[in-house]
């Protein structure tokens, strides 16, 4: 039980099995099928605000994305990415209310800035292990929204009161609405970043982040710049989490410190478990986790959602230790058994 | 960028203008008007919920009393846990999903900034938010959001102005907690004092996860000063209290009206240690026996019993959700049957010498196109070891 | 120079506070190798037992004790009943259940004892204050109380046959086993002790910041953060850390930041000391083999 003889998230999900190249057409066209469906049904079907609850999910679920690069693949507990997420809707919201410049152009500044962030707490961070680390991170997502209320940045982050930025206008042609095309810019992107990162897993550089969590050890033996990587992945992680503040922002079209509060960060992590750490597709549910369960906790009890939130999340990690993305894994196994019987 | 941010004002402003010969009513059937709330039912702010239990338990009242123009009231509210975008969620479940005619005493400010112009632009009745911020009266920008107690702002002027009379050479030191309302207070002693304030006060704020105040009430005792103002929650209010009299400091010492609660702030503070304090009230406190055989209080006391049994009668939410419902139920009278969103606004903009039960006497609820702040009185009070003992008159506003 | 004074000793009484909490995390983590993140709760609920037996007539230090008794008893229970399914689980998915674990102690207390303050009862209380005021008879006598816990842990750790096997269980599992020591109750037990630490620290808490559902919320942070700092692994660390924590934050918010940036200050100074002494103060190092 103890920290040093487990490999933080299992292996779930993340071995390379070699496949056969009618596999992965067969793959790449059940992808496209989802994507489909997961653009076209709630355009068709859902209202405004179901969209808009869509749309939440889908940012934190980049969020949970950026959060398992480092804490599922790379076996570095962080409990601060709300931090990140706060830094790179901030730098959108500023963007856009103080240079009048256009959602989409922030979106890759707000993920450079979070990066370059990532990169200089993860550069001396990550020489520290396991808790140190998550205190670490933890006491940045206490510190931020404390230092988006200083004095000195209040002309530009608007202080306690926050700031307001404006959603964007559907281009005509599309002849969606505004929280249609806003809900379909967030699920592209969704899509491109979740395909990109399931192909650098399975890159070289995949595999060595994959081999520092499991064997550190080794892997310095065998000749890698474990520091170099970990601060990369951190980066990167944390760049992937800005830009899900950034279009957390947009779709809000607010942002205040007390939306970034330490809250958050948990928030995150509870969908990253319950997703399933070191899973590709876990964040997803992840992200649509923590965007309905309240409301279903609130529904059961109005007197105590927090203890029925609670209550759920306690039942169902007991039932999927490893998440949603274990649940196929548990019934192939309970399957094997019987067999076995 | 100040053009940019005037001309999204402006043109919330141009959208929510109440266009004549065009009422539209949502949310209200033969049988039923929908109202809709969201509260921190969850999260860090959750000492709050008492406040929508209490609205639900008035409405309830009213109902079973037969309800409002030929009306069951339905009052849906939900958690939004503290949260600018759990609010912005709920508010538009409420609008889009439930279609309640208006939405009333939603709480905290960060969460009602998060959709006041989401209500302006679709033009909802944002009504009586259960917020102190001064802004909520701006019904030039904000035409169909109205506030409703006092704000803290004024609430600190009237505080600087007093001082000032008093000791015109003061010493100022002032805590506040570090977000919207604590800084509203800040604002508020900086109007009275312009470019004094630099000169007179030493600040010092906390977070609400800090665990104690001591250090803070210490570093403003050094600084030399003979008056305190604290802009603080109940329990670090109680903290500042005790530490204030503990170290042998003697200031003449405001106390924001948030925290002066007996039950909540004064007896665990101890109560001989806060002798002298200075605050200015609204509305009666609950636990002070002086208002034992008020009328207004029996009423009150008559409704926690039958509506809400289990309540903690020690908890001025309820006091503050019974005011409040109270003069919403005011507005839904005046509508008589005719529930448009517009009329709403102009009843809304229309309410004249209301009284409500658990205001002091002498203070009104007054409302007009032209004043969105329905509660601008307040009397100051001082703190006598049991009773808070109300001096000088009934003052309207500051008048900065 | 006598403000100075005064935040250091303004300091030291802010840091009993977290040095108190730091000792139920060491304990902790000593017994099972994780970090309890819903131990502050369970103190705060473990104060609200001994309010409602101190209201129920009982004298104080009958209530002190029984709400120890009390707290042990909660605190198996809860390894027992709702960590033992997740023996086999990652460390992740612990730490879910605690969050968990912590939402149900904090929501639950909201709603059964009602989010007021309330006061809580001192047996230290002076009439007199001491050093103009600065220091309580309560914080002088809190402070001794951590002492005695610090010294207690410090003796069961070392000197006892009981607190070696637990080390021995958190430490490696299948080997203790091997060596006949009942490991899930170890656990258990661990869970017990550290509940009742925290059930004391409540208690000495509670008289300071007032008795709300949240009492906690800050604290917790800063002791982690204390408990880091000292070593983890070493109570007397653990403390000291803690008592350094509040004056660190103390003086930096009085005289270097202000104090709108002190927490922030204070997180920043520990993890600098902590990049300069990975294992913390007084940690041990641990090296690993290959």
């Amino acid at each position: 039980m103890s920290t040093s003889q487990q490999p933080i998230g299992g292996t779930l999900g993340t071995e390379v099995v070699p496949v056969a190249p009618g596999v992965n057409l067969l793959r790449a066209a059940i992808i496209l099928l989802a994507f489909a469906m997961a653009a076209a049904v709630p355009i068709a079907f859902a209202s405004s605000y179901q969209l808009f609850q869509l749309t939440l999910a889908g940012t934190y679920a980049i969020a949970i994305l950026g959060l398992n690069i480092v804490t599922g693949f790379n076996g570095q507990i962080s409990l601060g990415h709300g931090a990140f997420y706060a830094v790179g809707a901030y730098t959108t919201a500023i963007l856009m209310t103080h240079f009048d410049m256009p959602y989409w152009e922030t979106l890759p500044i707000a993920a450079v800035v979070c990066g370059v962030l990532g990169f200089g707490v993860g550069f001396p961070a990550l020489r520290l292990g396991g808790l140190y680390l998550a205190l670490t991170t933890f006491s940045l997502a206490v510190a931020v929204p404390q230092i988006l209320k200083y004095r000195g940045v209040e002309d530009w982050t608007g202080g306690v009161q926050g700031t307001f930025l404006v959603k964007p206008d559907a281009p005509e042609f599309t002849g969606l609405n505004n929280d249609q095309y806003l809900y379909l810019f967030v699920l592209t992107l969704a899509a491109l970043l979740f395909l990109m990162m399931a192909n650098l897993l399975h890159s070289r550089i995949g595999r060595a982040m994959r081999s520092i969590r499991d064997h550190p050890t080794a892997a310095e033996a065998m000749g890698m710049d474990i520091a170099r990587i970990k601060t990369r992945t951190f980066a990167l992680s944390a760049g992937i989490t800005g830009l899900a503040g950034a279009l957390s922002a947009i779709a809000v079209e607010y942002v205040a410190p007390d939306s970034f509060n330490v809250e958050l960060s948990i928030n995150l992590f509870v969908g990253m478990v319950v997703g399933g750490v070191g899973s590709i597709v876990g964040p997803i549910f992840g992200g649509l986790f923590i965007v309905f369960l309240p409301n279903v906790a609130e529904s059961v009890s109005r007197a105590a959602p927090g203890v029925i939130y609670g209550v759920i999340l306690i039942f169902f990690l007991y039932l999927l230790p490893q998440g949603f993305a274990g649940f196929p894994r548990r019934i192939a196994a309970l399957f094997r058994k019987r067999r076995q019987d | 960028m100040m053009q940019r941010r005037t001309l999204l004002a402006s043109s919330a402003a141009l959208l929510a203008v109440p266009r004549l010969g065009h009422a539209v009513t949502v949310g209200v059937t033969a049988t039923e008007l929908k109202i809709g709330n969201f509260m921190p039912y969850s999260g860090p702010a959750s000492a709050y919920g008492v406040i929508g239990r209490g609205d639900a338990a008035f409405f309830k009242m009213v109902n079973d009393q037969g309800g409002v123009g030929g009306r069951q009231i339905n009052f849906i509210s939900y958690d939004d846990g503290y949260s600018p975008p759990r609010a912005v969620e709920q508010t538009r479940r409420l609008v889009e999903q439930d279609h309640v005619a208006l939405l009333f005493h939603t709480l905290g400010t960060p969460s009602n900034s998060a959709i006041v112009r989401y209500t302006n632009q679709r033009r909802v009745p944002h009504l009586f938010l259960a917020t102190g911020a001064d802004k909520w009266g701006n019904y030039q920008d904000t035409p169909w959001t109205i506030g409703w107690q006092p704000s803290y702002r004024t609430e600190a002027q009237i505080y600087a102005k007093y001082m000032l009379e008093q000791k015109p050479n003061a010493k100022i030191a002032l805590l506040y907690q570090n977000d919207d309302f604590g800084k509203d207070y800040v604002t508020g002693v900086k109007d009275v004092l312009g470019s004094r304030f630099d000169g007179m006060v030493t600040t010092a704020s906390y977070e609400v996860t800090d665990p104690t105040v001591d250090s803070q009430v210490v570093s403003l005792r050094g600084s030399g000063a003979d008056v305190m103002v604290t802009a603080a929650t109940p329990k670090f209010a109680a903290q500042t209290i005790r530490k204030i009299h503990d170290i042998g400091w003697h200031p003449m010492h405001f106390l924001s009206n948030v925290s002066i609660s007996i039950a909540a702030v004064m007896r665990p503070a101890g109560p001989e240690r806060g002798i002298g304090i200075i605050t200015s009230a609204y509305q009666k406190d609950i636990t002070d026996a002086t208002w034992a055989n008020d009328p207004g209080m029996r009423s009150w006391r008559e409704w926690m019993r039958k509506y809400l049994p289990e309540g903690d009668i020690t908890d001025s939410g309820y006091a503050t959700a019974f005011n409040a419902s109270t003069t919403m139920l005011q507005v839904l009278k005046q509508c008589e049957g005719d529930f448009s969103r517009e009329n709403i606004m102009r009843q809304v903009a229309n309410l004249h010498d209301l009284e409500v039960p658990l205001l002091l006497p002498g203070i009104k609820v007054n409302t007009s196109p032209t004043n969105f702040h329905p509660i601008r009185q307040m009397q100051l009070q001082k703190w006598s070891g049991e009773h808070w003992e109300r001096f000088g008159d009934v003052i309207e506003g500051a008048n900065v | 120079m006598q403000g100075l004074a005064h935040q250091l000793i303004a300091g030291i009484a802010t840091g009993g506070i977290y040095a108190s909490v730091a000792l139920a995390l060491v304990m902790i983590y000593q017994s099972t190798h994780h970090l309890n993140f819903a131990q502050g709760e369970m103190a705060t609920f473990s104060t609200y037992i001994a309010l409602t037996l101190i209201q129920a007539g009982l004298p104080y230090w009958v209530a002190f004790a029984a709400t120890l008794v009390i707290s042990f008893g909660i605190g198996v229970f809860t390894e027992r009943i709702l960590l033992r399914p997740m023996h086999n689980a990652s460390v992740l998915a612990n730490v879910g259940v605690f969050i968990g674990l912590l939402l149900v102690f904090r929501n639950a207390m909201g709603w059964m004892f009602e989010y007021t303050i309330k006061s809580f009862p001192s047996p230290f209380e002076s009439d007199t204050p001491l050093l103009g005021g600065l220091v309580s008879g309560h914080e002088l006598g809190s402070t001794a109380v951590t002492l005695v816990v610090l010294g207690l842990v410090f003796v069961f750790f070392r000197y006892t046959k009981l607190g070696l096997a637990m080390r021995a269980a958190a430490f490696n599992a299948s080997s203790s086993k091997l060596v006949g020591i009942r490991v899930g109750w170890m656990l258990a037990l661990g869970w017990g002790l550290a509940a009742t630490i925290g059930a004391i620290a409540g208690m000495m808490i509670a008289p300071v910041v007032f008795l709300e559902p949240n009492m906690m919320l800050g604290i917790l942070l800063y002791a982690f953060a204390g408990a880091l700092l000292g070593g983890i692994d070493n109570p007397g660390g653990a403390v000291i850390g803690g008592f350094a924590v509040g004056v660190i934050e103390n003086l930096g918010g009085a005289y270097l930041v202000g104090t709108e940036l002190k927490l922030t200050l204070a997180l920043v100074i520990i993890i600098c000391v902590l990049l300069v002494k990975p294992s913390g103060l007084f940690g041990r190092v641990v090296q690993s083999r290959v």
